[in-house]
């Protein structure tokens, strides 16, 4: 059975379709994510399947319940953390999360339990407009989780925070599907895309335009690795007439090998003993939304 | 578990009252502030008398010297008599206002100079001193006078300024509270869309809105508590009767003005526009129901104009059940009143509101 089923899901705004028949299926246990730049109707999208958000067209259904009207059955079973964070004010983070946690009839231990378990423990005494950015998505994480849902949504947890923030966050939000949970986190940043998820849904101008594995859609991109060697190790023209090498050239960085043939040029780099401060980059998720958009992506 | 598990509604109770007892600002706006012009009325204005009418006396004047001794204790209660040198001297402190009437006798005729400066002075300073030149012309003839006045004041010898300011004023600070709490939640959940997140959790919104008016209730009966528990221990409030309609009067006008300040937030965008709102709906709705001064003596358009307000009700009940002695009877028309207008303004901020601000 899967946890999300949603098809041709639609909603406009007057001239503008915020999401245009989206079609997606979401299995139990698996982290998804939802990416696309600002704009792209990732929340509007969230916000129809978590039932906020009336659809004009389509069906929702999350796991095997109807979503809209407010499903009573269905909120003790899924979190949901918004992009901003909804917290009441003057609490402390103790106070928040315990808050929480009596609205969904669980007690104050497990509360401190996930309070130690995102790491703020020492910060359970300080307002929630003390906590620094990445303090307050981790609470805001711990509140949607706190009554231990089966299914957890979680809206750009990571943006508006410095790369370090973000990347803290990233242990604690790919341990958050170990227990089976199914996750769908919607996201601007490729990067984090490909190192949460298992399937990645690409989505710009309220379409999704593919669903895959983070692997499977750079692989679809057939796109050529790049081999960086270090400066000096390897003239241009002898690297030129390696096989499988479809273009050679200095860099900033060393020399750029381009070739559709990794392994077997690496083979000819190593048994000539080229192999130091050598680099492979292959396609990204960048190169993906650049294929299936035409544009450049910016978050 | 250890610790034990709170049920929605009083975790949400919690929540609001922490939230609004560590806001300094919602503080002392709801207590604070009011208190401060209780204060203001109450001690400083309660405890002013009309001072005594200075009056200098040129040269001989018989009529004062040889008033018999009751009369002239009467006459000292009104009159601060001095001896002025020369009557020029004298009508130059009357214009200046260090006097306000100087005094001479011609013969039979006694001449008062007054300043108009002051009209409850001169006022009195003509008709006192009519009062007793009638009386000693009537003593003069030998004769008992044919009528005699007699004149009680209707109200406890208790009533005073405090009696009259503190219902009025507790009204003001309670609707403003009430309005305020109920502006500032709904804008300011539903910016950080706490309202959306309390949607998606399993509880209902009789919950949520229960647990909003609870606090402001207790927040609104905390406020009667102290302005009454002040205003007799520190002011000599007395209050009469059926004072314990207040309680039902307090309730159902915090409802009303809750519903007012649900409104601003319902149509404001941001929470300082919404509070904003509320203060431009509420400040001149209190001045125009009689909170900070008597409406008796407004023209009969501003007092037809207040009949249109909930707060001149609450105001008018709460004084009438508070301090003018009347029954509990006289609470229900105020009590039908306001929960009219609270019913109606929910409703209109029902149909205005939004989830969300854009």
């Amino acid at each position: 059975m899967s946890a999300i089923q949603v098809t041709g899901l639609t909603k406009r705004y007057g001239e503008l379709t915020a999401v245009d028949d989206v079609t997606l299926s979401v299995g139990e246990g698996e982290f998804v994510g939802v990416l696309g730049p600002n704009g792209a109707g990732k929340t509007t999208l969230l916000e129809m399947v978590e039932g906020l958000r009336r659809p004009d067209g389509g069906q929702v259904e999350v796991l095997g319940e109807a979503v809209w009207p407010r499903n009573p059955r269905l909120q003790p079973r899924i979190g949901v953390q918004l992009q901003a964070s909804s917290f009441f004010e003057r609490l402390t983070a103790r106070e928040q999360i315990r808050t929480f946690a009596s609205l969904y009839g669980v007690g104050g231990a497990i509360a401190d339990e996930w309070l130690e378990r995102v790491g703020l423990t020492d910060k359970a005494d300080a307002r929630v407009e003390d906590l620094s950015g990445g303090q307050a998505q981790r609470l805001s994480i711990a509140c949607a989780l706190v009554h231990d849902p089966e299914l957890v949504f979680l809206d750009e947890p990571t943006s508006a925070l410095d790369p370090q923030a973000r990347r803290n966050l990233w242990d604690l939000l790919s341990s958050l599907n170990d227990t089976g949970r199914t996750v769908v986190l919607t996201t601007h940043y490729m990067d984090e895309a490909e190192v949460l998820c298992d399937r990645v849904a690409v989505m710009d101008h309220g379409r999704i335009l593919q669903v895959d594995s983070p692997a499977a859609l750079v692989r679809g991109l057939d796109a050529p690795a790049r081999i960086t060697v270090a400066p000096g190790s390897l003239g241009a023209e002898e690297a030129a007439a390696i096989p499988g090498v479809a273009e050679a050239s200095e860099g900033v960085d060393g020399l750029v090998l381009v070739t559709r043939e990794p392994g077997a040029v690496l083979g000819v780099l190593a048994a000539g003993d080229h192999l130091a401060g050598v680099s492979v980059q292959t396609g990204t998720l960048e190169d993906v939304f650049l294929a299936l958009t035409g544009r450049e992506y910016r978050a | 578990m250890s610790s034990p598990t709170r049920s929605p509604f009083w975790a949400l109770s919690i929540a609001i009252l922490r939230g609004f007892l560590r806001d300094r600002a919602s503080v002392f706006f709801a207590l604070i502030f009011p208190l401060m012009f209780l204060v203001l009325f109450g001690g400083l204005l309660g405890s002013q008398e009309q001072s005594k009418v200075d009056m200098i006396q040129v040269g001989a004047v018989p009529f004062v010297d040889d008033l018999p001794d009751d009369v002239a204790e009467a006459f000292a209660q009104t009159f601060d008599v001095s001896k002025g040198t020369s009557l020029a001297a004298a009508l130059d402190e009357v214009r200046k206002g260090d006097a306000d009437v100087a005094i001479e006798q011609q013969g039979d005729r006694l001449i008062a100079h007054y300043t108009q400066t002051d009209q409850v002075k001169a006022a009195v300073t003509q008709g006192t001193l009519r009062a007793f030149v009638d009386g000693i012309n009537v003593v003069e003839t030998g004769q008992p006078p044919a009528y005699q006045l007699v004149t009680e004041r209707v109200e406890d010898d208790s009533l005073t300024t405090i009696q009259f300011v503190t219902p009025g004023l507790l009204g003001w600070a309670v609707a403003m509270s009430a309005a305020f709490g109920a502006a500032a939640t709904l804008q300011g959940w539903r910016q950080s869309k706490l309202l959306r997140r309390l949607q998606l959790a399993p509880v209902r919104t009789g919950t949520v809105v229960g647990a909003r008016v609870a606090v402001t209730l207790t927040i609104a009966l905390a406020q009667l508590a102290i302005f009454l528990g002040l205003g007799a221990a520190a002011f000599g409030l007395t209050l009469t009767g059926s004072w314990w309609m207040s309680i039902p009067l307090i309730v159902v006008g915090t409802l009303c003005f809750m519903a007012i300040g649900l409104l601003a937030g319902a149509i404001a965008k941001t929470t300082e526009g919404a509070v904003n709102l509320a203060n431009f709906l509420v400040l001149p709705m209190a001045f125009l129901s009689g909170s900070f001064f008597p409406l008796d003596v407004a023209p009969t358009w501003i007092q037809r104009l207040s009949d249109l307000l909930p707060l001149k009700h609450l105001n008018t009940g709460m004084l009438d059940v508070m301090v003018r002695g009347q029954g509990p009877g006289s609470a229900v028309v105020p009590l039908v009143i306001l929960a009219g207008f609270a019913i109606v303004v929910t409703a209109l901020a029902a149909r205005l509101f939004r989830w969300e601000t854009t």
